[in-house]
C-alpha cells in the first residue's frame, strides 16, 4: 500500500464571485508521475497555487506528508519539501545562472549573518559546498558551461532547464512542473520527457506536472487527473484518460476524435 | 469649554474643513486620474497647482483681468504645461521600471519648484484683491465670501468634470484607457491624445485650486504646491485612487479632519495627522474607501 | 589562505594607502579646511548611499524616506553626548541602534506595500519623523540641538566608512544577501524557492536604516548642530540621486555616486536654486536616457578588466 505524499481534500477557492475550483479530490502517492490537465482556464495553475501556499483555499484541506499545508506562506511550504516550476519562467534575470541556483540552496545553509559578514571558516566552507552542489546541479541539465552568464541571456530552452535545476536545488520530496513542455519543438518535447524520467530516478522525485502537450502527458503520466471549470471530471490511467468520453468533450466541445 | 462653544468651534473648523477640502479635492483629482490613466503617482502635480497660481497672479497683476479670465487663463496654462511635461518627460518613460518614472517625477516637481524660485523669486508674491472678502456672520459662526467662492468654483469644476468624464465621447475613452489602454488602442482609441487630454484636464483643476488659494491667502510661493500636493495625494488614496469620486470624498474629508486637528488639538500636528491617515490607509485598506483590491496573477 | 580572504587583505591595503594619503595631505596642510569638509562629508555621504543601495539596489525596494534614519541617530547621537555627558562611541552605537530600530518597526508593517505605494509610505514616514523632531523642545524643536562637540574627525569617519563597506560587501556575497537579490528580481519566485521574502526585506532595511543613523551621528558631531532643516525630503532626494546616478544595485556605484555628488554640490554651495536644478535635470535626462546609471547593477572588479584584456565576452 503507496503512501499518499498529497492529498487534496475538497479543495475550493472563491475569486470574488468567481468559483475557480471546486471540490476538487485528489492524491499522489510516494514516487508517481501524475498528471494534470484540462483545457485553458480550467483551474490546473489555481490548483498548483493552492497546493503550494501562493493562495489559501476557502474551503479543504491540502496535506503534505502527513502534515497540512494550506494557510502556510508558500516558502515554508517550500521548505516543507516541495518545489515548482511557473507557466511564465520566473528566472531571477540580472542574477547568474549559479547564482539563480545557488539561491535555491539557501534554506540549506547554516552560517547565520554575523558568520557571513566576518567571514568566518564555515561562511567559506558552507559557500564552498553550495557553489560545488550548484555547479553540480548546472552540469546534470548541460548548463555549466553557461554558469556565470545572465540568466537572462540564455535561450529559451535552457531557461526552462534552468528553472527545473533552480526548484531540484531545495531539495524536493515533491516537484510540480507547470507547462515545462511550453514553447518546445516536438524535439525538444521528447528530451524532456526523457529528463523528467530521468530526474525522476536519481533524485528519488514524485512529480505533478500540468501539461497541454498531450505526447508528453501520456508519455510520462502513470495517472492524469482532468479539470473542466474547476472541477475534477475523471482521473485515470493515460489509456482510460485517451477514451473517456467527458474529457473528449471538454476538449473538443462534443465531437469525437 | 462649553457645550455650545464646543458645536460652535466644531461647525465653524467643519466650515473652514470644507473650504480646505474642496482645494484638495480639486488638486486629489488630478493626482487619480493620472494614476487612473497611467498608474503614476505624478509628483510634479502640486507643483502645477502652484504654476496656476503664479499665471492667475501674473494675469491679475501684469494684464489686470478680473477673477473669471485669470481663472480661466490659468487653467489653460496649467493644462498646456502638463500636456508639455507628459510629452517630454512622462512619455518617453512608458515602458520603464516604476522606479525610473517615479524618480523622474519626482525630478520634475524640484525642477518646476527651483525654476520658479530662480525666475520669479523665492519671496512670496501678493496676491492681488480681485475678489474682496465679505464676511458674513451667522450667528456666532462666520462665513468668509471667498470661502463660499471656493467652494462654488470647485462643485461647478467637479459637475463639469463629471460630466466631461461620464456623458463625453472623450471621456469614454477616457476610462477606457484606464480599464485596459491596449484594448482601447484596438478600438481605434488614440491613447497618446487621451493621456495628454487627462493630463491637461487634471492639470487645469488644480490651476483653479491654485488661483482660489491665491485669492484666499493673498500670498503666493514657489513652494506652496508641496504640502497640499502631498495632501492631495493622501485624499486621493484615502478616497481610492484612480476613482474620480473617491477623489472629491476623499478631500473634502481630509479638508475636515484637518481642519478639526488644527480647531481642536494642534495646528503643529496638522501634517502629521494627514500622514498618520496615509500610513494608516496603506496598511489596512491600500484600494481607499471606495476601491477594490485587484490580484496579481502568479 | 584561500583567494577571497586574500582578495578582502589587498582592498583593506589599498584602504590603509588611501587614508595615509590623504591624512597626510591634511596634515600637512596642502588640503585645506574647506576641502577636508568635504572629504568628510564624502565619507558620510558614502555610508548614506550605501545603505540606501542595500534597500533599494540589492533587494528592490523603493525607500525614499532614508533622511528620517539619518536625523534619528544624529539627534540620538547628540543627545548622548550633550545631554547625557556620555562618550562618542556610546553616540555612535545608540545612534546605530535607535535607527536600526526604527528601521525594523517601520519595515515590519511596511514593507508588504509594493512599488509606488512603499515609495509614499516612506516619504511619509521621513516626514513625519522630521515633524515629530520639529516639535520635541528637549532636542531643541525647530532651532535645532546645538551646542554639539566636534567629535568627529577624518580618521574616525573613514575607517567606519570602511568597515561599513566591507560589512555591506561581505553580506551581498553570502546567503542573506543572494536573497535579498532574489526578491528584487522576482519575489513570487524567491518565495518560491523558500526564502522568507519579508524576513530579509526587513533585514535589508534595518541594517541600512542602522547605517544611515550611524552616519547621522558622524553627520551632527562634525557639523556642531543637528537641525531638522537638514534632513528633508530634499535630502532623501538628494541619497536617491546618489545611488541612482551609480547604479541601483552597484555598491561601486553608490560610492561613486556619493563622491561626485558631494563635489557637485560642493562647487554650487552658492547657487542652491541651480544646485536643484541641476540635480532635478540630471535625475530626469539620467532616467530617460540611461535608467541603468554609471554602473548599473554590477560592481567595478578585476574580472571586468581580464575580460576587457582577453577580448571575453562581456556582460550587460
Amino acid at each position: 500500500m503507496s503512501e499518499k505524499l498529497l492529498d487534496l481534500n475538497n479543495v475550493s477557492i472563491v475569486f470574488g464571485g468567481l468559483r475557480a475550483v471546486s471540490n476538487l479530490n485528489m492524491y499522489i502517492n510516494k514516487g508517481e508521475l501524475v498528471g494534470l490537465i484540462g483545457p485553458n482556464g480550467a483551474g490546473k495553475t489555481t490548483a498548483f497555487n493552492m497546493i503550494t501556499g501562493v493562495y489559501e483555499p476557502t474551503e479543504g484541506e491540502v496535506t503534505f506528508n502527513g502534515q497540512k499545508v494550506n494557510g502556510n506562506p508558500s516558502y515554508k511550504v517550500t521548505q516543507m519539501g516541495m518545489a515548482r516550476t511557473f507557466q511564465n519562467i520566473r528566472l531571477f534575470s540580472e542574477l547568474s545562472v549559479i547564482d539563480n541556483v545557488k539561491i535555491a540552496f539557501n534554506m540549506h545553509i547554516k552560517y547565520n549573518l554575523a558568520e557571513a559578514v566576518v567571514r568566518t571558516n564555515k561562511y567559506f566552507a558552507q559557500e564552498a559546498s553550495v557553489a560545488e552542489k550548484a555547479l553540480e546541479l548546472l552540469k546534470i541539465f548541460h548548463l555549466e558551461g553557461h554558469a556565470e552568464d545572465l540568466a537572462k541571456n540564455l535561450p529559451y530552452g535552457e531557461q526552462r532547464r534552468l528553472e527545473i535545476a533552480r526548484a531540484l536545488a531545495t531539495e524536493p520530496k515533491l516537484l510540480l512542473l507547470d507547462e515545462p513542455a511550453a514553447g518546445m519543438n516536438p524535439q525538444e518535447t521528447k528530451e524532456l520527457m526523457h529528463m523528467i524520467q530521468w530526474i525522476r530516478e536519481k533524485f528519488n522525485l514524485t512529480i505533478l506536472l500540468i501539461e497541454h502537450d498531450m505526447s508528453l502527458v501520456m508519455g510520462v503520466c502513470e495517472r492524469i487527473y482532468v479539470l473542466e471549470y474547476g472541477f475534477c471530471i475523471a482521473e485515470g490511467t493515460p489509456e482510460e484518460i485517451k477514451h473517456n468520453k467527458r474529457v473528449i468533450e471538454a476538449y473538443l466541445g462534443g465531437e469525437a476524435s | 469649554m462649553d457645550m455650545s462653544s464646543l458645536m460652535q468651534q466644531f461647525v465653524q473648523q467643519m466650515i473652514n474643513g470644507i473650504s480646505l477640502g474642496s482645494i484638495y479635492a480639486l488638486i486629489a483629482l488630478g493626482y487619480t486620474m493620472i494614476y487612473g490613466i497611467i498608474k503614476l503617482i505624478n509628483f510634479a502635480h502640486g507643483d502645477i497647482y502652484m504654476l496656476g497660481a503664479y499665471i492667475g497672479f501674473l494675469a491679475t497683476t501684469y494684464l489686470h483681468v478680473g477673477f473669471l479670465p485669470a481663472i480661466i487663463i490659468a487653467m489653460l496654462g496649467a493644462g498646456l504645461a502638463g500636456i508639455v511635461i507628459e510629452r517630454v518627460a512622462y512619455r518617453p518613460m512608458r515602458n520603464a521600471p516604476r522606479i525610473a518614472i517615479l524618480i523622474t517625477a519626482i525630478g520634475v516637481s524640484f525642477f518646476l519648484e527651483y525654476t520658479t524660485m530662480l525666475v520669479a523669486s523665492p519671496q512670496p508674491r501678493t496676491f492681488p484683491a480681485i475678489f474682496a472678502a465679505t464676511i458674513y456672520h451667522l450667528g456666532p459662526i462666520v462665513v468668509n465670501s471667498q470661502q463660499i467662492l471656493i467652494l462654488v468654483s470647485a462643485l461647478v469644476l467637479m459637475v463639469a468634470l463629471t460630466y466631461i468624464v461620464n456623458k463625453t465621447k472623450a471621456g469614454k475613452a477616457m476610462r477606457a484607457v484606464s480599464f485596459d489602454a491596449d484594448a482601447a488602442k484596438l478600438m481605434g482609441i488614440n491613447v497618446d491624445k487621451i493621456i495628454s487630454l487627462t493630463f491637461a484636464l487634471g492639470s487645469a483643476l488644480a490651476a483653479a485650486g491654485g488661483v482660489l488659494v491665491g485669492i484666499y491667502y493673498n500670498s503666493i510661493d514657489p513652494l506652496m504646491g508641496m504640502m497640499p500636493g502631498m495632501k492631495a495625494f493622501i485624499a486621493a488614496v484615502l478616497g481610492g485612487i484612480g476613482i474620480i469620486p473617491g477623489a472629491m470624498a476623499g478631500g473634502l474629508i481630509l479638508g475636515v479632519v484637518e481642519a478639526l486637528v488644527s480647531g481642536f488639538i494642534s495646528s503643529t500636528f496638522r501634517d502629521a495627522a494627514a500622514y498618520a491617515i496615509l500610513i494608516v490607509i496603506l496598511l489596512y485598506k491600500p484600494a481607499g474607501l471606495m476601491g477594490k483590491n485587484i490580484r496579481e496573477k502568479v | 589562505m584561500n583567494s577571497l580572504r586574500k582578495q578582502d587583505l589587498k582592498a583593506l591595503g589599498a584602504c590603509v594607502v588611501l587614508y595615509a594619503v590623504f591624512q597626510g595631505l591634511m596634515e600637512a596642510e596642502i588640503i585645506d579646511p574647506f576641502w577636508e569638509l568635504n572629504i568628510v562629508l564624502i565619507c558620510i555621504n558614502i555610508i548614506l548611499s550605501t545603505s540606501l543601495n542595500m534597500i533599494n539596489g540589492y533587494t528592490g525596494q523603493f525607500s525614499i524616506g532614508h533622511a528620517g534614519f539619518l536625523a534619528v541617530g544624529a539627534y540620538v547621537g547628540a543627545i548622548m553626548t550633550v545631554k547625557l555627558d556620555l562618550g562618542f562611541v556610546v553616540a555612535l552605537i545608540a545612534g546605530t541602534i535607535a535607527a536600526g530600530f526604527l528601521g525594523f518597526l517601520i519595515g515590519l508593517p511596511t514593507l508588504r506595500l509594493n512599488g509606488d505605494y512603499l515609495a509614499i509610505a516612506t516619504l511619509g514616514l521621513g516626514e513625519i519623523i522630521r515633524i515629530c523632531i520639529l516639535n520635541i523642545d528637549y532636542v531643541g524643536g525647530a532651532s535645532g540641538l546645538m551646542g554639539i562637540p566636534r567629535l568627529t574627525t577624518f580618521t574616525i569617519a573613514f575607517w567606519i566608512m570602511v568597515a561599513i563597506l566591507f560589512f555591506i560587501k561581505n553580506f551581498k556575497n553570502s546567503a542573506p544577501g543572494r536573497a535579498c537579490l532574489a526578491i528584487r528580481e522576482n519575489e513570487i519566485a524567491a518565495d518560491t524557492m523558500g526564502i522568507d521574502t519579508t524576513k530579509y526585506k526587513v533585514m535589508a532595511f534595518t541594517i541600512g536604516a542602522a547605517f544611515a543613523g550611524t552616519a547621522g551621528v558622524l553627520f551632527s558631531h562634525y557639523f556642531f548642530i543637528a537641525h531638522p532643516a537638514s534632513f528633508t525630503f530634499m535630502r532623501s532626494f538628494d541619497i536617491l540621486t546618489m545611488v541612482v546616478l551609480g547604479g541601483l544595485g552597484s555598491m561601486t556605484g553608490a560610492v561613486t555616486g556619493a563622491v561626485l555628488l558631494t563635489f557637485i554640490s560642493a562647487y554650487l554651495a552658492e547657487f542652491p536654486e541651480w544646485r536643484m536644478i541641476i540635480y532635478s535635470l540630471t535625475m530626469i535626462i539620467l532616467m530617460l536616457r540611461r535608467p541603468q546609471g554609471l554602473f548599473g547593477s554590477q560592481e567595478l572588479s578585476a574580472k571586468m578588466f581580464h575580460f576587457a584584456r582577453l577580448g571575453g565576452k562581456t556582460n550587460e
